[in-house]
């Protein structure tokens, strides 16, 4: 869009306003989350909200800052990540060959379809004790955990990806007489690529999700744990830091697959031509 | 002319297979249960046997019927907040289309955080009790309720609104004739969604901060250790959460089928 | 016209033919039906035939025919993506069955083109794998995308052109893979009819340089008689050949030929073999 400059405008005034009008969504949203935190911290400051419920967004901060800092939580935020990676690597492996399994076999898919559609409709955590009980008080039940939340995301997706390949390209490769090897490298799998990145999207963020979650119910470390640990003992400020950083670290790794995910879209998946 | 890009999913299979298909799943499910009950030993994972013969004790115990209706009561006023807010919600920020751009990846960001890590706060706002249930199945439900709502909103194709002004209509019947109609399959998935996170917000609401209702009687189970509660109440919440959940489903399809 | 050295295998060079064989029979089919069974009702479905006709070496064959009448079933069995339920199908004196055989491209209806890879890389798709070099393949990428007028978009993908443009790099992937068989299916039904037209002047400047054999499928009636030397007219399902129409044009044509009196004529006698045909498919009786 270009800015008609007047002609007793100055050039300089025409710039700005091309550049609000280009950037203007996300300045609005850095808007929109400042606002938010200084209401926040008004409230809290000014005895709003109860002070020993909330503390003010600073003081927040402050704390996740010295937490990060201070290296006391290293070990539990690794052993997050740990089991969290672990769950993802499973979950991704495994819901894929999943989801072309349910591709190749529509009979199957037929069958399960209600389950898979119903699948995040029940709780699944709720077998959080079950699996303790099968793998031991250590890490595993967390990554079982991550994996059973994250691995149906993976399979619907692939599924979802590979029935997407417009039929027209395949008849293409009949056409070009690729071999099926070739067939899958050159063209089944670069269509679908989009949908499986969006599936290794939800992956993350279910594991992460489940992991952290199960060790906030029922843990002896991580970071989840350390949550409800502080919130046990009264600990607000060392609570809401965990918590700003724990939303913090969410955000960045959304923003940064949310925009992995567009750049594949835009480029890969074309419009329905009218 | 539009060409299309027709894809190789199979047509819809006829009613007959599909009940069978639907047997089938239960019947291998069951199954499976059974192997596993057996792999992992009873004490561990109960058979389908024992768990329904638990669940029928359950349900037998006069007290349920009240551990069922505080659940029930927190459920569906977390459910009425969710579909209602999220749905107003939903339509402002679909119309204008800049404050969807702008709030929609912090809505999903939102919807990203494990949620159940900020359950302290809400305690610490609501205290112990039902107000703290409701708002944590809340909590769950708006989000999503709200992002599909929003994306109903701005997939209305402008013709649409074209069409309504041709034919006259006053902005009352342009909504409930055309625009309604129009946007009611992506509400309604927003309403499948939103109804299983509010129970299971719901759910975990109840397990740590009340003394009554489902939520604390699987609490208790856990504390215990009672495998055969556990999975009883599991296996209720599981067949209470589907049969929903395809019901939702079926609408959704039906709404569908004149897209 | 230049002669275009047609290559028997795609890595070495063959024989150089030019002249275009009197009536030699690039294709040959005879009695051919195509039937399957329809997934929703159970119940067989004849979709084609029988048909026999020959298609000649070196000319420019139309197609035409109501909707459903099976005309993209024909091309299949042609291209070798479907085989005949009965009969045959002969391509340079060989059956074929179900197999695509060497020699043939086919630009579909929809859009083709492949939307992760350039427009470069999607005309060179064809032979990138047939052990041609990469000096080969860029000329012959370069020569179709010049003369498909897509030389300043080499580097573009599809997902920044439009519907006409897209669809003329498929052609130029067809082009690159030089055919001796050049089968097209409603290319040109996205598009809007002043881009038709030029789309058509495209295809005579293309058949004429490269001296393949050409069909093409179409539910145009003017474009099929602007455009071939002959015109099969279809009947509605299942598609047999009513008649066959010559149009006598020279090799030189062009859109002034629509200037020629006998064009409205051709017009009229298709469209009057067409017309109940049409009404017959659209399910309302004659």
């Amino acid at each position: 869009m270009i800015a008609a400059a007047l002609p007793h405008e100055a050039v300089g005034q025409a710039d700005l306003k091309h550049a609000w009008l280009r950037h203007r969504v996300a300045v609005l949203r850095a808007a929109v989350v400042a606002l938010a935190v200084l209401l926040l911290e008004a409230a809290t400051r000014l005895g709003w909200i109860d002070q020993v419920s909330f503390i003010p967004p600073s003081r927040m901060a402050a704390s996740a800052w010295h937490i990060l800092w201070s290296g006391t939580y290293k070990a539990d935020i690794l052993l997050t990540l740990y089991a969290a990676g672990l769950a993802v690597i499973l979950a991704v492996t495994f819901g894929f060959l999943f989801g072309v399994l349910l591709f190749k076999l529509p009979r199957l898919r037929r069958v399960l379809d209600p389950l898979l559609l119903s699948y995040y409709a029940v709780p699944i955590f709720v077998l959080y004790p079950m699996l303790i009980v099968l793998f031991g008080l250590n890490r595993w039940p967390l990554v079982a955990l991550g994996f059973l939340f994250a691995v149906v995301a993976m399979a619907v997706n692939t599924l979802n990806g590979l029935e997407r390949v417009p039929a027209v390209l395949l008849r293409t490769a009949r056409m070009l007489r690729l071999g099926r090897a070739q067939e899958v490298r050159l063209i089944t799998l670069p269509a679908s690529l989009p949908f499986v990145f969006t599936g290794i999207k939800l992956a993350i963020v279910y594991s992460f999700i489940a992991v952290i979650g199960g060790e906030f119910v029922l843990s002896g470390a991580g970071f989840g744990y350390q949550i409800a640990y502080a919130y046990n003992n009264f600990d607000n400020p060392t609570m809401y830091g965990l918590m700003l950083l724990l939303l913090v670290f969410v955000g960045a790794l959304n923003l940064l697959l949310h925009a992995m995910e567009q750049r594949l879209y835009q480029r890969r998946v074309l419009k329905e031509l009218t | 002319m539009s060409a299309q890009t027709r894809t190789q999913s199979g047509m819809q299979a006829p009613s007959a297979p599909r009940l069978n298909d639907g047997m089938l799943l239960i019947a291998a499910m069951l199954v499976l249960w059974q192997l596993a009950s057996w792999g992992f030993g009873a004490a561990v994972l109960p058979g389908p046997v024992r768990t329904f013969q638990q669940l029928w004790t359950q349900v037998s115990d006069p007290e349920f019927g009240a551990h069922l209706a505080e659940t029930g009561k927190a459920f569906l006023s977390a459910l009425a907040i969710s579909l209602i807010g999220g749905a107003i919600m939903g339509v402002l920020l679909g119309a204008r289309r800049l404050a969807g751009d702008v709030f929609e990846p912090l809505l999903i960001a939102l919807y990203s955080i494990p949620k159940i890590a900020l359950y302290p706060i809400v305690l610490l706002l609501f205290g112990l009790g039902v107000s703290a249930k409701i708002a944590f199945g809340a909590m769950h439900g708006i989000i999503p309720m709200t992002i599909f709502t929003m994306t109903a909103v701005r997939n209305i194709r402008p013709v649409y609104m074209r069409s309504i002004r041709t034919h006259r209509l006053t902005a009352w019947q342009g909504a409930m004739h055309v625009l309604i109609p129009a946007a009611m399959p992506e509400v309604v998935a927003g309403l499948r969604i939103g109804f299983s996170l509010t129970l299971l917000g719901t759910l975990l609401g109840e397990m740590f901060a009340s003394q009554r209702g489902i939520g604390h009687l699987l609490m208790r189970a856990i504390d215990r250790n009672d495998a055969p509660t556990i999975m009883a109440l599991a296996v209720m919440l599981f067949l209470f959460a589907t049969i929903v959940s395809l019901g939702l489903l079926q609408w959704d399809r039906r709404l569908r089928r004149g897209a | 016209m230049i002669p275009f050295p047609t290559a028997r295998t795609a890595a070495g060079a063959g024989p150089v033919s030019s002249a275009p064989a009197a009536a030699k029979a690039h294709v040959a089919i005879r009695e051919a039906t195509r039937s399957y069974v329809a997934r929703d009702t159970g119940r067989p479905f004849h979709a084609l035939g029988p048909v026999s006709f020959d298609l000649r070496e070196g000319e420019f064959f139309s197609v035409v025919g109501p909707s459903g009448c099976g005309k993209s079933t024909l091309l299949d069995l042609i291209a070798g993506l479907c085989a005949p339920s009965s009969g045959s199908v002969h391509f340079e004196g060989r059956q074929i069955a179900g197999e695509v055989p060497d020699g043939v491209a086919v630009v579909f209806q929809e859009d083709a083109s492949f939307p992760w890879l350039t427009v470069y890389d999607n005309a060179a798709f064809g032979v990138r794998r047939n052990g041609l070099p990469e000096k080969e393949i860029r000329e012959r990428v370069d020569h179709a995308l010049s003369f498909m007028g897509l030389a300043g978009f080499a580097n573009a993908y599809p997902s920044q052109l439009s519907g006409g443009m897209r669809q003329r790099v498929c052609i130029a992937r067809a082009m690159v893979l030089r055919p001796r068989l050049m089968l097209l299916d409603e290319p040109f039904g996205a598009l809007d009819q002043q881009t038709r037209l030029l789309m058509g002047e495209e295809m005579l400047k293309l058949w004429r340089d490269t001296g393949s054999t050409v069909m093409l499928i179409t539910h145009s009636i003017d474009e099929a008689v602007l455009l071939s030397d002959r015109i099969g007219v279809m009947s509605s399902r299942p598609g047999t050949f009513i008649d066959i129409v010559e149009t006598g044009w020279s090799r030189e044509r062009d859109c002034k030929t629509a200037l020629d009196p006998r064009y409205g004529a051709l017009q009229a006698q298709i469209w009057g073999m067409l017309r109940e045909e049409s009404i017959k498919a659209m399910g309302v009786k004659p």
